[in-house]
């Protein structure tokens, strides 16, 4: 990790009152650096302003080329590179070409979804992120902020004021 | 969560479970050295795997002689096992794709398992065409290597081509499905590991945070290949049916064949889930988050898959005599009455009228019963195909070729062999991973934990104006217990409450505290009070459930023993 970060971070034991502090950090304008659960915690993006994923669109785009090349792939092999009759079908046997092209269609959009969920969160095999806290995974719910982007004791009066249970610093 | 859940829907997670008791309960197993079961269960496995790959070298090394195909049944054990395997793979992707887009809670406390199920079913059933081909060591012929002969092309008009794609996409996605949805799950392992384990979750986890924007996008993603997994699903076991409909063999060449097959597939996997959760629930400690009524809907589902199968036998034999087409009547005839007509009726026995029982909630909802329903229809779909495969082609058009066929103990031991490859990898995977997906738990915790719904829910939802008071009046009625307790003392006697099942020592003292001395008091303490009781009293009471104390307390306190007696044997650590 070549940059380190000071940062603030405060726990909270319930997702309901991450869910009001994260509220009330929206209307203050702090700038939360980011929110961390153990779990999806439904109503956290729109609070947070993330924006809907556009994962599904990548795995239209994906899905489509899955089409294609399955398509014209067997497309060009049975009309062009290689021509054979079998069964009495014509080359270009479009019916028995659905099933191969539905799988490979299936095929290319999961792969390209799953490659590019990793790539774009930054995880994969090997990569070691900085742990804040090993209870994030567990239990606690935690709101981090960075040092640098919030004036001294702004992050803090406003971790202790909303109910966090613990409030720590650290650098990652 | 905040939104509705109606009060008669029944808790899904037992045992008034905290975020942190999940995640203790479910990662336990990969923290501790294995138990006595599962070190047994692992041992057979691994033998049964060892005489498999000893099979799988014989048939290698001696050709596919060894087995008893002939040159009318060309097709048999093999091919009935891969089916068989394929088939029970199906249940994994549907209950963790179309239960996800059905948006059924239930499926958070199998998914997990019956996913890693569809992974090592798959794997089973890829090992039987890779050894039918006889010449293994040259089964790279099948793929259009640049060579010699010129640009070979296998031939994409071939169904038995299309089960290459199909089964390979399926597994690919599956793997990804599976192991996307154990990413966070690792990395909650990994946080509590040390030295060398920390290491390898952490490899494992890949490098996973929990901040906000993974787990929108994970969401996102799960969905997203739900949908697309679904379609999957079904085209899975309509192209494997088209590896017979396609033929002109009478008895394979039928429109019924992908529906068919479909329901079919899913009817055994669900079996299979069962088999494997009845075990693992058991052998792992988890009966809290695998519960009755998880086990209810999954015989629900196999109710109503089994019916369908039979359904679509009777359509069969229907439209077998309808269509008037003498061949395909002597097919059927034949099924039933032929040589065979013993794994006909296995069939019909075990796949349609055994879950029939299922139509009682009382056996739904027997675990015991349940379990033996699962090994049954494991059975009788095995049957199914067997049917389907080896009586269709042991009576072909020409009587004279007519043959019969029995397998022998190299094609008994593959098949053994994969059963033990199926099990050591499903045992290795209870020790490695969590068996029960813990973040997708922790998040239906609030609306299917049985403290937030349910006969002993506690009302006290923390997130509205009334959780103050709630929590106020809450903590009062204890005070007047422990008031009334201090004055009722003096004249009271206190009964033995350890007699009731349930109650141990620790229990009794902090009941006694709570002012409950006498069976006739706890028979007038509603099952709520109790359930605070506990919660308040010093200790950890998550293992125990007080629904039924007061119906024991009432049998003891008319000194009605034998009832008592009765009761007892029918509860299991006190609960119903």
């Amino acid at each position: 990790m070549a940059n380190h970060k000071d940062i603030i971070y405060g726990l909270y034991n319930d997702e309901e009152d991450l869910l009001k502090a994260v509220e009330v950090a929206r209307d203050q304008h702090l700038d939360i650096m980011d929110v961390y659960t153990p779990f999806p915690v439904h109503g956290l993006d729109p609070l947070l302003g993330l924006s809907e994923s556009r994962l599904h669109i990548g795995a239209f785009i994906y899905g489509a080329i899955g089409t294609l090349t399955a398509f014209l792939g067997m497309t060009w092999i049975f009309t062009k590179d290689w021509p054979i009759v079998y069964g009495g079908k014509p080359y270009w046997a479009v019916p028995s070409f659905i099933p191969i092209t539905f799988e490979l269609t299936v095929l290319f959009a999961s792969i390209g979804m799953v490659v590019t969920f990793y790539v774009i969160c930054g995880l994969g095999p090997g990569v070691v992120n900085p742990t804040i806290d090993t209870r994030i995974t567990d239990d606690k719910f935690c709101i981090a902020f960075e040092k640098g982007a919030n004036e001294s004791g702004a992050a803090e009066s406003f971790l202790s004021s909303t109910g966090a249970s613990e409030i720590h610093s650290k650098t990652i | 969560m905040s939104h509705y859940v109606s009060n008669i829907r029944e808790p899904l997670v037992n045992g008034h479970k905290s975020y942190h008791q999940i995640t203790e309960d479910l990662v336990a197993p990969t923290e501790k050295a294995p138990n006595l079961p599962w070190v047994i269960g692992f041992v057979l496995a691994v033998s049964a795997l060892g005489f498999g790959l000893f099979c799988i070298a014989w048939t290698i090394w001696h050709g596919i002689g060894t087995w008893n195909l002939n040159r009318t049944i060309g097709w048999g054990w093999d091919i009935t096992n891969f089916v068989w395997w394929i088939g029970i793979g199906h249940a994994g992707t549907l209950i963790s794709a179309i239960l996800l887009l059905f948006r059924q809670k239930w499926r958070t406390g199998v998914n997990r398992a019956a996913e890693a199920m569809t992974i090592f079913a798959v794997i089973c059933a890829a090992l039987f065409p890779g050894i039918h081909v006889g010449r293994a060591w040259v089964v790279f012929y099948f793929f259009p290597y640049p060579n010699t002969r010129g640009p070979i092309w296998p031939n994409f008009n071939s169904p038995l081509l299309w089960d290459l794609f199909a089964i390979s996409t399926y597994f690919t996605v599956s793997l990804l499905f599976w192991y996307t949805g154990l990413v966070p799950d690792f990395a909650t392992v990994r946080d509590r590991a040390k030295g060398i384990r920390k290491s390898i979750y952490n490899f494992l986890s890949f490098g996973w945070t929990g901040s906000a924007k993974h787990w929108q996008r994970w969401e996102t993603l799960s969905l997203a290949l739900a949908g697309i997994a679904t379609p999957l699903v079904l085209s899975v076991h309509t192209i494997v049916s088209f590896d017979f409909a396609t033929s002109v063999i009478p008895g394979w060449h039928t429109t019924i064949f992908p529906p068919y097959f479909v329901a079919g597939a899913i009817f055994s996997g669900f079996a299979m889930v069962l088999t494997l959760m009845l075990v693992t629930r058991t052998m792992l400690k988890l009966e809290d988050y695998i519960t009755l009524a998880h086990i209810e809907s999954m015989n629900k589902v196999i109710l109503v898959t089994g019916t369908i199968v039979g359904v679509a036998y009777l359509t069969e034999l229907f439209i077998a005599w309808y269509s008037g087409y003498v061949y395909e009547q002597f097919a059927f005839f034949n099924r039933a009455m032929g040589p065979y007509w013993w794994s006909y009726f296995g069939m019909m026995f075990c796949n349609v009228l055994s879950p029939q029982i299922f139509w009682f909630k009382k056996f739904r909802r027997n675990i015991a019963i349940t379990f033996f329903i699962s090994i049954v229809i494991n059975i009788g779909m095995w049957f199914e195909r067997f049917v389907i495969i080896a009586t269709t082609l042991a009576r072909d058009y020409v009587p004279s070729s007519w043959s019969y066929y029995t397998p022998t103990w190299v094609e008994m031991g593959i098949f053994l062999g994969t059963i033990g490859l199926f099990f050591t990898l499903y045992l290795i995977f209870t020790r490695v991973a969590p068996v029960v997906a813990i973040a997708e738990v922790k998040s239906i915790l609030k609306s299917a934990g049985d403290q937030y719904t349910g006969p002993n829910a506690i009302h006290h939802h923390g997130h509205d104006n009334h959780g103050a008071h709630a929590s106020h009046t809450h903590k009062s009625s204890v005070a007047e217990t422990v008031a009334t307790a201090v004055a009722e003392k003096v004249a009271t006697v206190v009964d033995d409450l350890k007699k009731l099942e349930g109650i141990g020592p620790k229990v009794a003292a902090t009941l006694n505290a709570a002012g409950i001395n006498t069976f006739e008091e706890l028979s007038n303490a509603n099952v709520e009070r109790l359930q605070q009781i506990l919660d308040e009293g010093d200790g950890n009471f998550m293992g125990n459930s007080p629904e039924s104390w007061p119906a024991q307390a009432k049998l003891a306190s008319e000194g009605k023993w034998d009832e008592l007696k009765d009761l007892q044997d029918r509860l299991d650590g006190g609960k119903y």
